[in-house]
């Protein structure tokens, strides 16, 4: 690997920071929600931490992603303050979106946040749209959209690869390749023996690596990413990785292959990364413990918040339909 | 508020829709147009509409684009989110249906689900009406199913002045704005609108004072309503014609208002009757002045068919002047 796709040990500690957020942000989602305490869908992110912390590390809050109803690593890993983010779970005017968008449209602009979509295949086009607005401007801002397999197989992401080639957006898609769409595994699904393959259809370099190394997605995002930045146009970059708590919470895993979700959960990717950065001596035991601590303080204040946070008012339900309440 | 209309000159709708660009364009940098073959290239549109603005523009600013429609309105949507105005053409109606997802999930309700932290305004132009033998796919109006989702308003103009007053007026709201062109009568000339005036989205347009009988109607089958009253003024009939020039929002107080004081109401649209606009009027019409109506309202429309080919069958099939006094003069019957 060249020198500078190595990221440096302060860069890893922070990949490792946005990984253990995620992870412990899932825990205390899945708990709270069980306790009856919040009532959402929750579509869990666990298992893919690695992907979208080693990605933000190469983003600044200026940089823009769309995500997906899958999308909570994406957003924490963004920057989203998790206070917010708890609210708006929680359906509470303190939340993001004052409770209106609730957990599969989270919007938060000042972290580059600016679409969250419940319909698989939807954030790619909408990522055309930001990163042409940055090229018209000549603002040198990038773009990521993130999806999943199954949106591969979605006429939009044809469509928005295509013109995103055409117009060399500097876009990166970022598919999170986790081995099913809802239920259905991908070979059954996917013509591609990788999603990356399609890349080449559309004349742009098309990479695939392994979702759980954040050293592997570090590399290839920081490469696509630098090559966006610099007007070279787009890349489909696409992350294998394993969902560890099924398609939606409820999800009984019954269409899953005996022993694949227990495979794949022994190769965890935060304790590995986290292993892995002890082994390498790049923290210690005291070190990475004090960030998973201060982590587990901020959730615990964000549950606090919103659990305490009012609902919104019923005014709210014709508000922000329109910029002008001009219907008579 | 109206346009000021001068007497002289005149031009088409396609020139109306041309001139609006142009002052959107030269006036505010963030307007940029997207849509299949728009640029001077490909001949500036398929009709016309957008000659000349590439050049003068560039095509950075005036893109044509693939035929991709999901593609187009979601990049129209992503640039508006931070700021900019986009334009999207979608060549015609029925093709929105292809990018019904981005209009629909996206860009009508980002607004509410961002809590108002975002919003979309994209106008999209596009163009239908049946007249041209073009059958089932080339020619629907579909205003009902986007006056019907909540976030998304609707402009439709029945003539060049309007065109242009309300285009601009869609450019620049900051909701997205569909905004709907009649095919058949883009060549049919008007008076001129005043440079720069725009014509405020929601309210509607008294076209003809009368005392009788309201007719209530938007795009090209307003002309067909002036025509009816016209023809029914000779028989001693004072119809009020209103056009409503906005579907989504409409202008509910200016149509009360006449309906008020006519107590009879012929809603007339080129759109199938059932479950129309016509059908929302009507109810809101039966909800404030139940009890004072001297008639039942009555709908003129399309037959709830896809749109035919055989020329007298196309002809038949939207409303026609016969049937739009035919209804008139229902609701005068004694």
């Amino acid at each position: 690997m060249k020198q500078d796709l190595l990221p440096p040990p302060e860069v890893l500690i922070d990949i490792y920071r946005r990984m253990s957020l995620i992870k412990q942000n899932d825990e205390r989602f899945l708990s709270t929600i069980k306790a009856g305490k919040i009532v959402a869908p929750y579509y869990s992110p666990r298992g893919q931490e690695a992907i979208p912390a080693a990605v933000s590390v190469n983003l600044a809050d200026s940089d823009y992603i769309c995500t997906i109803y899958r999308g909570f690593h994406d957003m924490l890993a963004k920057g989203v303050p998790v206070k917010s983010l708890w609210a708006e779970v929680a359906g509470r005017v303190t939340g993001t979106c004052k409770g209106k968008g609730g957990p599969m449209h989270i919007t938060h602009p000042a972290t580059g946040v600016m679409v969250t979509t419940g319909i698989v295949g939807s954030s790619m086009p909408i990522a055309n749209g930001l990163a042409l607005a940055s090229q018209i401007r000549n603002e040198k801002r990038v773009t990521v959209a993130y999806f999943g397999d199954g949106a591969s197989n979605i006429g939009a992401f044809h469509e928005a690869l295509n013109l995103a080639a055409v117009w060399k957006l500097p876009v990166v898609f970022v598919c999170q390749n986790n081995g099913y769409g809802e239920h259905t595994r991908y070979a059954v699904a996917t013509s591609a023996a990788h999603v990356a393959d399609r890349a080449a259809a559309y004349q742009m370099p098309g990479v695939t690596v392994d979702g759980n190394d954040p050293l592997a997605v570090f590399a290839a995002a920081k490469t696509a990413i630098e090559r966006a930045r610099a007007g070279d146009g787009p890349t489909l970059l696409e992350a294998t990785t394993f969902r560890f708590n099924g398609h939606v919470l409820g999800d009984a895993d019954a269409y899953m292959h005996k022993g694949e979700k227990a495979a794949a959960m022994a190769h965890d990717p935060v304790p590995k990364f986290r292993a892995w950065l002890l082994e390498k001596k790049v923290s210690d035991e005291a070190g990475l413990a004090a960030v998973e601590a201060k982590i587990s303080a901020e959730i615990d204040e964000a549950v606090e918040f919103a659990l305490a946070s009012a609902s919104p008012e019923l005014t709210e339900l014709e508000s922000d339909v329109f910029g002008e309440e001009t219907y008579a | 508020m109206n346009a000021k209309v001068a007497a002289k000159p005149t031009l088409n709708t396609i020139q109306a829709v041309n001139m609006a660009l142009e002052e959107a364009l030269r006036t505010d940098p963030n307007v940029i147009l997207l849509g299949e073959d728009i640029a001077d290239a490909e001949d500036g549109g398929v009709v016309g509409a957008t000659k000349g603005l590439s050049s003068k523009f560039g095509t950075t600013r005036v893109r044509t684009t693939p035929i991709s429609e999901q593609a187009i309105i979601g990049a129209a949507i992503g640039a508006s989110i931070v700021g900019m105005r986009p334009v999207a053409e979608i060549m015609l109606m029925n093709f929105t249906t292809v990018a019904m997802d981005m209009i629909v999930n996206h860009a009508a309700k980002l607004r509410f689900m961002s809590g108002g932290q975002t919003h979309v305004p994209i106008t999209i132009r596009t163009m239908t009406g049946a007249g041209f033998g073009t059958g089932g796919q080339h020619a629907d109006y579909l205003e009902a199913w986007f006056a019907h989702t909540a976030g998304i308003k609707v402009a439709a103009p029945s003539c060049p002045a309007d065109a242009y007053g309300l285009l601009l007026s869609c450019i620049f709201d900051d909701d997205p704005c569909l905004f709907i062109e009649n095919m058949p009568s883009y060549w049919v000339p008007g008076p001129a609108p005043e440079a720069g005036v725009r014509i405020p989205l929601g309210r509607a347009h008294v076209l003809k004072a009368g005392t009788d009988v309201t007719l209530i109607s938007y795009s090209r089958t307003v002309s067909d309503c002036v025509a009816v009253a016209n023809k029914c003024e000779a028989d001693g009939i004072s119809a009020e014609v209103v056009d409503l020039r906005t579907v989504a929002p409409y202008d509910a107080e200016t149509v009360l208002k006449s309906v008020a004081k006519t107590r009879r109401a012929v809603i007339v649209h080129e759109a199938v009757k059932p479950f129309g606009v016509g059908a929302e009027i009507a109810a809101r019409i039966n909800e404030e002045l139940f009890g004072q109506m001297l008639a039942k309202v009555e709908r003129v429309g399309a037959y709830f068919a896809p749109v035919p080919f055989a020329k007298p069958l196309e002809t038949a099939f939207v409303p026609t002047q016969a049937r739009i006094e035919a209804a008139v003069r229902a609701t005068l019957k004694k």
